[in-house]
């Protein structure tokens, strides 16, 4: 591992190691850039993580204190736990599923697509799916997606055979095991798939790809990287001209240290890198970092999602294999006779023992519940994935009166659900429902959204320095040499997973910062 | 205690939550750290206890709390998540965990007791003579009490993270130690039609 001075001030600091700023960094390094990589949470490895679901959660996922307010039910649910994300180097790659899907091309141009929906702060993308399509092409090769570059698909487990059946008879057309980046075949120096069921608790056998065994390594071995885990970003520097300098965070023993940077790039999840911007304000920049246009934090969009579940008279045995074993795609297409704007897909998806008597009804209790939980080895489950509707009132802000460990305001997370939102989770709870019963179902049960995995929009991209916070590139509109390299910089979230997205995003941003750097204009 | 749970002191659940009441499979202990080594000894002598529950001697194990206290929880951590198919001894390693936090936070310690007190008081006899109706309407009236609230949340975690409790109820946890589900079943749902190769491809 190289060791960077503070003072050096030719470095690349990217705050935050998951799937964008993981990517970013390696593909700098390849192209010979020194990067300094910060990440809050301490190195694990395939070694260290086990396949218990609250140990992995307590070993793995982001448990600092946040607040949450608005109409959604994870205010009342989980009030301190808005989002299941990951403090660890890898970040939320680590946690992830694996689903890798190309956002569609009408979903770039959301506002033109759906027209004004009433309360969305809708806006298209300043780029399209052309541009991107190279990149998802690079992307999907880097992750070793599975149906794309002649990767066979993974073979489903009990969980998808119910979905398959029960999808097909209602007439799904499109349904089978998904584009996830988890190995089929050995690829790539790992292995293919043990179906372990452990996905979300980090992959033990390296089938699923994370920026922790893939990226990180890769970068490393070029001599170039010089990652610092447990070192929390506390603010972003800039001097009178309007350029980031560098990154003040602390240590592992606490210890603040200004690192000196010629490019700073922000990829710690929506949440905190709205966080890291606001709490970086100062006497030029009052309202936050590169936060002119008023919407650092806003426009916070978390994808419309949901749960179905159905209890079976024989055994399914979900918790066995991929937790999302297979996809139906029809209802992701455009469709405006639904009732509502965006799609979404069913993906299946599994929870052990402990999480499903933790998520299925939080706060249930009593004999009708436990009915439920006896049922489990009778089991299969389903998520929604779907897109929401920004809103400028949904936002992250800072806490005014609560501060964290280091002294700092901690986020609140607002979100009300749109009528959109709550049209389309409707929709799919029935159409879901529809799915297990025409397989013999004995009950179906529509579970409330989880912790937010998917955290969006926080720092959009747009055209113009007024609607949003950085340009195509996921350049800051009002620091040149300051980047968005994570899913906050989504103008929309479209409907499907992420995670492939921002890895695309960050693929092309470091060939944008190569460029530019040689035009001398970085 | 297991060093997370010293790191995340709100979730104190966690230092009794691995490999409690359990049989360990003997390759997976080989391959856990000398800490964890640790935790499972201190799991022998918790299995001891739940043990002696059969002889309604359970309570003699209770640091904190008194019998009585003890039996009442018990009768409380069944009608929260009752289920036909675990014993009493499943649910008093809950009260066992109770009893822990209530031995290392005199404030759990206190609301613990005053709830126990409380649950006496509001039916025509002691809490734990009543009838499961009865108990049921009680435990009902006080759900949004502290005192329920620590009681579930306890309860949630001790329960359902107990690899006796997972066997009973047909959750099979971890596949690491036998090198997954791939050649353990994984897709060997035989009350449905095989999808087709195109949708599922055979596995390597």
């Amino acid at each position: 591992m190289a060791r960077f001075d503070s003072n050096d001030d030719s470095v690349v600091v990217i705050i935050g190691s998951g799937a964008g700023g993981g990517t970013l960094a390696n593909e700098l390094c390849q192209k010979g850039f020194k990067v300094v990589l910060l990440e809050a949470g301490k190195h694990q490895s395939s070694a260290t993580f086990r396949n218990d679901e609250w140990f992995a959660f307590n070993q793995l996922a982001w448990l600092d204190k946040r607040t949450t307010s608005g109409n959604w039910q994870i205010a009342k649910d989980f009030p301190n736990l808005p989002a299941w994300t990951c403090k660890t180097v890898g970040g939320t790659t680590v946690h992830w599923a694996g689903a890798s899907l190309r956002f569609q091309e009408h979903e770039f141009k959301a506002k033109t697509t759906y027209s004004d929906v009433t309360g969305a702060n809708l806006l298209d993308w300043p780029l399209t799916l052309a541009e991107l399509e190279p990149y998802y092409a690079k992307a999907e090769f880097k992750m070793g997606v599975t149906r794309t570059n002649d990767i066979p698909g993974l073979p489903g487990n009990n969980n998808f055979k119910v979905l398959y059946n029960g999808a097909t008879r209602v007439g799904y057309k499109t349904v089978h095991t998904g584009r996830m980046a988890i190995n089929s075949r050995p690829r790539d120096d790992r292995s293919s798939c043990w179906q372990l069921g452990f996905c979300f608790q980090g992959c033990k056998s390296g089938a699923k790809w994370s920026t922790l065994y893939t990226e990180i390594p890769k970068a490393d071995a070029t001599g170039k990287l010089d990652l610092r885990a447990e070192c929390q970003a506390l603010q972003i520097q800039h001097d009178s001209r309007g350029k980031a300098t560098g990154v003040l965070y602390a240590d592992q023993n606490g210890k603040h240290v200004v690192q000196k940077a010629a490019i700073v790039c922000v990829a710690c999840n929506s949440i905190e890198s709205a966080r890291l911007l606001l709490n970086s304000s100062s006497t030029s920049f009052p309202q936050g970092l590169a936060n002119s246009s008023g919407q650092v934090g806003k426009n916070y969009m978390r994808h419309t999602t949901g749960s179905v579940y159905a209890t079976f008279k024989k055994p399914v045995y979900m918790n066995r294999g991929t937790v999302m074993a297979g996809i139906v795609a029809d209802e992701a297409e455009l469709n405006l006779k639904r009732g509502f704007a965006g799609g979404f897909e069913f993906e299946t998806i599994s929870l052990g023992l402990p999480f499903a008597a933790a998520f299925l009804k939080p706060g249930a209790w009593g004999r009708d519940y436990t009915r439920v939980l006896d049922q489990y080895a009778n089991m299969a489950g389903m998520w929604i994935v779907g897109e929401d509707m920004p809103q400028e009132t949904n936002a992250v802000t800072l806490n005014p009166t609560e501060k964290d460990q280091w002294g700092l305001p901690i986020p609140n997370v607002h979100y009300d659900d749109h009528p959109n939102d709550l049209a389309m989770r409707n929709y799919a709870y029935k159409r879901g429902a529809d799915i297990y019963n025409a397989v013999g179902a004995v009950q179906t049960i529509a579970v409330p959204p989880y912790p937010s995995t998917h955290n969006l929009g926080t720092c959009r991209m747009s055209e113009s320095p007024r609607d949003g916070v950085c340009n195509k590139w996921g350049q800051t509109h009002d620091l040149k040499n300051l980047f968005i390299s994570d899913g906050s910089q989504f103008t929309t979230s479209g409907g499907e997973n992420p995670t492939l997205t921002i890895v695309t995003l960050a693929i092309r941003q470091a060939d944008y910062i190569s460029r530019e750097r040689t035009k001398k204009n970085l | 205690m297991e060093p997370w749970a010293a790191r995340n002191p709100q979730y104190p659940w966690f230092q009794n939550s691995t490999g409690r009441g359990a049989k360990m499979k003997r390759r997976e202990f080989l391959q856990k750290s000398v800490i964890v080594v640790a935790s499972a000894a201190a799991a022998v002598s918790g299995v001891a206890v739940v043990a002696s529950a059969d002889t309604n001697q359970w309570t003699a194990g209770l640091k904190t709390l008194n019998a009585h206290e003890g039996e009442t929880l018990l009768k409380v951590a069944r009608q929260i998540f009752p289920h036909d198919r675990l014993d009493d001894s499943d649910y008093v390693v809950v009260v066992m965990d109770l009893d822990t936090q209530a031995g290392t936070t005199p404030d759990t310690a206190k609301l613990l007791r005053d709830g126990v007190a409380n649950l006496d008081s509001a039916g025509s006899a002691k809490f734990a003579t009543l009838s499961d109706d009865q108990q049921v309407a009680i435990l009902q009236k006080n759900e949004s009490t502290p005192f329920f609230q620590k009681v579930h949340s306890v309860e949630l975690v001790s329960l359902y993270n107990n690899h006796a409790v997972w066997k009973k109820l047909g959750y099979q946890g971890p596949s690491y130690q036998i090198g997954g589900y791939l050649h353990h079943g994984f897709n060997d749902l035989n009350w449905l039609p095989d999808p087709p190769a195109s949708a599922s491809p055979k596995p390597a």
